[in-house]
């Protein structure tokens, strides 16, 4: 990834670890995770639930710790380690040099206090600023992030005000103490389209305006495309592939980044196309699955994939572009290039199987499910 | 002509908007439903799609008999059903069924998933015998996906996407000809929402199901439906077939909604192979390609 071997990142997350400790057991959220951002740029991460997206960005953040969490590897912010910074040092940065924006707007504003006293609050926790200078400032964020009569509507609750505009006055808020890190995590994912193609378009310009390194986290590769420089994909805690935004859609190197792309219904799909699930469904972490975590779910499979575990490593041609999958570089060039005219997973994979037999079916057949072992989602 | 299977003529719905808990004043109406006249045509899929207070579900409510409109005629095959009640009412719900949008809110915690199947044959009296109604069970659950086994789990004990396909088996119980599903996939994962889309596909073929898709998501209605429907605060903007709407949009707010919509950049790996015509490997220099298997594609065949 480019801006992972930047040296100028503001953010660097290193050999990320974090597992809960619950009643069934230590789940691994995520597993050794490392990424980096640039101070103008922005890093989309994208998975499903459980993937450990969520979770990676709250560690950053310091929101997990806990006597049941167990966290290892280094967070450095500007070079200091967040990870082992003191609850009143992290205090002091939270907030001021990295800011979060939540899903939801409603459950992550206080219900009975007015939007522009919630912002004079955020800055207030953070410097020494007099009553009416903070409403000042609180008024100029509201008009930065494009509230139309701010002025009024500083002293709204935010129950008065739309999804739209509550996820706005949480942008200002996040903003109040100009962060060089701002973590977005599904700010548009409760939104309507048109708004939230006002959010990303309102959040690209505060972070080429500010100067800031952006995490967005997101299930939408749609919102990743529009917004993001580059990408990681995480599947059950680990990231299995990270490219530059261009790369990662123009040549998908891992088989559930091609998963995803085939299971999304798209505006330029030929009409009638259909889509192809991945069968199966996200593991459980407390019981992950051996080898590589997608095998079960993997139409290229091999035998080998169940018991050893992938790298993430650098594809020969492009170092910025990093896979963790066991097939060689040359069957997953080959594989894509037949899924990107429309093969079927099944057509690649005899393209690209080698010589000495058939290959173990692909999941959905009896390969018992991570987790409870339900009959999965397998189609018909 | 045969009638249209369901429709709605100048359709209104208001609801009162009132202030205060216990003494509720009423301080007017807001509309969400605005003179709304639309035909499904028996066999066909059609998506509703607007953003949230477009009235799009308070119509597919009423469609269903589930909201009384405030004026305005609901036909089913023609007849007009708008205050059906009754024995009337009931074989309607039989013929009309729903899909909801979050399966977690919409089946009871406390039932099994196999009694919350066979609550519809209860209801209606059908399949008294216990063991006969146990296999209808077993078979809506594989109809769906599942495994029979299913049956003695509760709710809590499976995923969105189970559920979901709990609640299309549901709804398919006792064989109804209309289906109206209110966002199907949007609370799930990317992953299991293409699986819960090509299950509805496959069913509609299957049961010969007349389909509603009620849906914020233009990819997905495009996806799914023959014919689409806009709509924008309470009223309808543009109807048109499915590839001419997204093709040439008349109304400037169906071209917004259109336009809003992320675009994905690279190939399009959707879409089956045509029959018959695999694609040639375009890289015949990698090292792991080409086994001599039955299958058609493999690097030796890139002349076509």
């Amino acid at each position: 990834m480019s801006a992972a071997d930047a040296a100028g990142a503001v953010l660097r997350v290193e050999d990320l670890q974090v597992a809960f400790d619950t009643r069934d057991g230590l789940v691994q959220a995520v597993d050794g995770i490392s990424f980096a951002v640039a101070p103008g740029r922005t890093l989309g991460i994208v998975g499903e639930s459980g993937s450990g997206k969520t979770v990676a960005a709250m560690t950053v953040m310091g929101l997990t710790r806990s006597p049941r969490t167990r966290v290892a590897g280094r967070v450095l912010l500007d070079g200091e380690d967040l990870l082992a910074a003191s609850a009143e040092r992290l205090r002091a940065l939270r907030g001021a040099a990295a800011a979060m924006v939540f899903q939801d707007s409603l459950s992550a504003l206080h219900p009975l206090l007015r939007v522009g006293a919630q912002i004079e609050e955020a800055m207030r926790a953070h410097r020494d600023v007099g009553r009416t200078a903070a409403r000042a400032r609180a008024l100029e964020l509201l008009e930065l992030v494009a509230i139309p009569d701010a002025a009024r509507r500083i002293d709204a609750y935010p129950h008065e005000l739309s999804g739209g505009m509550r996820q706005r006055v949480m942008i200002a808020m996040a903003l109040a103490n100009e962060p060089r890190v701002l973590i977005a995590d599904e700010p548009t994912t409760a939104l309507d389209a048109t708004v939230q193609a006002q959010i990303l378009a309102l959040l690209r310009r505060l972070r080429d305006e500010l100067g800031m390194a952006m995490v967005l986290i997101t299930h939408d590769l749609g919102v990743v495309a529009e917004t993001a420089d580059d990408v990681v994909v995480m599947y059950a805690g680990r990231i299995v592939e990270q490219a530059p935004v261009g790369e990662l859609f123009a040549a998908p190197r891992h088989p559930y980044t091609w998963g995803l792309l085939r299971s999304m219904p798209r505006l330029d799909a030929p009409a009638g196309a259909d889509l192809v699930p991945i069968p199966g469904r996200p593991p459980s972490l407390v019981h992950p699955p051996s080898g590589c975590r997608f095998h079960p779910r993997c139409p290229y499979v091999r035998e080998r994939h169940r018991h050893v575990e992938p790298v993430l490593e650098p594809l020969a041609d492009g170092p910025a572009h990093r896979v963790a999958c066991l097939l060689s570089e040359a069957e997953r060039r080959t594989a894509w290039a037949l899924l990107a005219e429309g093969a079927t997973p099944e057509q690649a994979r005899a393209a690209i199987e080698p010589a000495g037999g058939p290959a173990p079916t692909a999941a959905g057949s009896t390969e018992p499910a991570a987790g409870d072992g339900a009959a999965e989602e397998a189609p018909a | 002509m045969t009638p249209p299977l369901a429709e709605v003529e100048q359709l209104v719905k208001r609801f009162p908007l009132t202030r205060g808990v216990l003494l509720r004043r009423r301080l007017g109406e807001v509309p969400a439903v605005d003179g709304v006249t639309l035909a499904v045509q028996e066999g066909e899929s059609l998506g509703i799609v607007g953003e949230t207070g477009s009235g799009k579900s308070t119509l597919a409510r009423i469609l269903l008999n589930l909201l009384e409109p405030t004026s305005g005629v609901v036909r089913y095959r023609g007849e007009d059903v708008t205050h059906a009640r009754g024995a009337r009412l009931a074989e309607l719900r039989r013929e009309r069924q729903m899909v909801f949008q979050d399966p977690a809110g919409s089946l009871n915690p406390r039932k099994t998933v196999g009694a919350a199947i066979a609550d519809p044959f209860a209801i209606h009296g059908l399949l008294p015998e216990r063991s006969e109604r146990g296999r209808r069970v077993g078979e809506l659950l594989e109809q769906v996906g599942l495994d029979a086994a299913q049956a003695n789990r509760y709710p809590h004990e499976l995923s969105g996407g189970m559920r979901q396909r709990v609640g299309i088996a549901r709804a398919i119980a006792l064989g109804p000809e209309l289906l109206v599903a209110d966002e199907p996939v949007s609370a799930l994962d990317v992953s299991i929402q293409a699986q819960i889309l090509t299950l509805l596909r496959e069913l509609r073929r299957e049961l010969g199901l007349t389909l509603v898709l009620i849906a914020h998501d233009l990819a997905v209605v495009r996806h799914m439906c023959d014919r689409v429907a806009v709509m924008h605060d309470g009223r309808l903007v543009e109807v048109a077939p499915v590839e001419e709407l997204y093709r040439a949009p008349r109304e400037a707010y169906t071209r917004e909604l259109l336009a809003a919509v992320p675009r994905i950049p690279g190939p399009v790996p959707t879409g089956a192979a045509p029959a018959g015509a695999p694609p040639p490997a375009p890289d015949p220099a990698g090292g792991g390609a080409g086994g001599p298997q039955s299958s058609p594609p493999s690097s030796s065949s890139s002349s076509t």
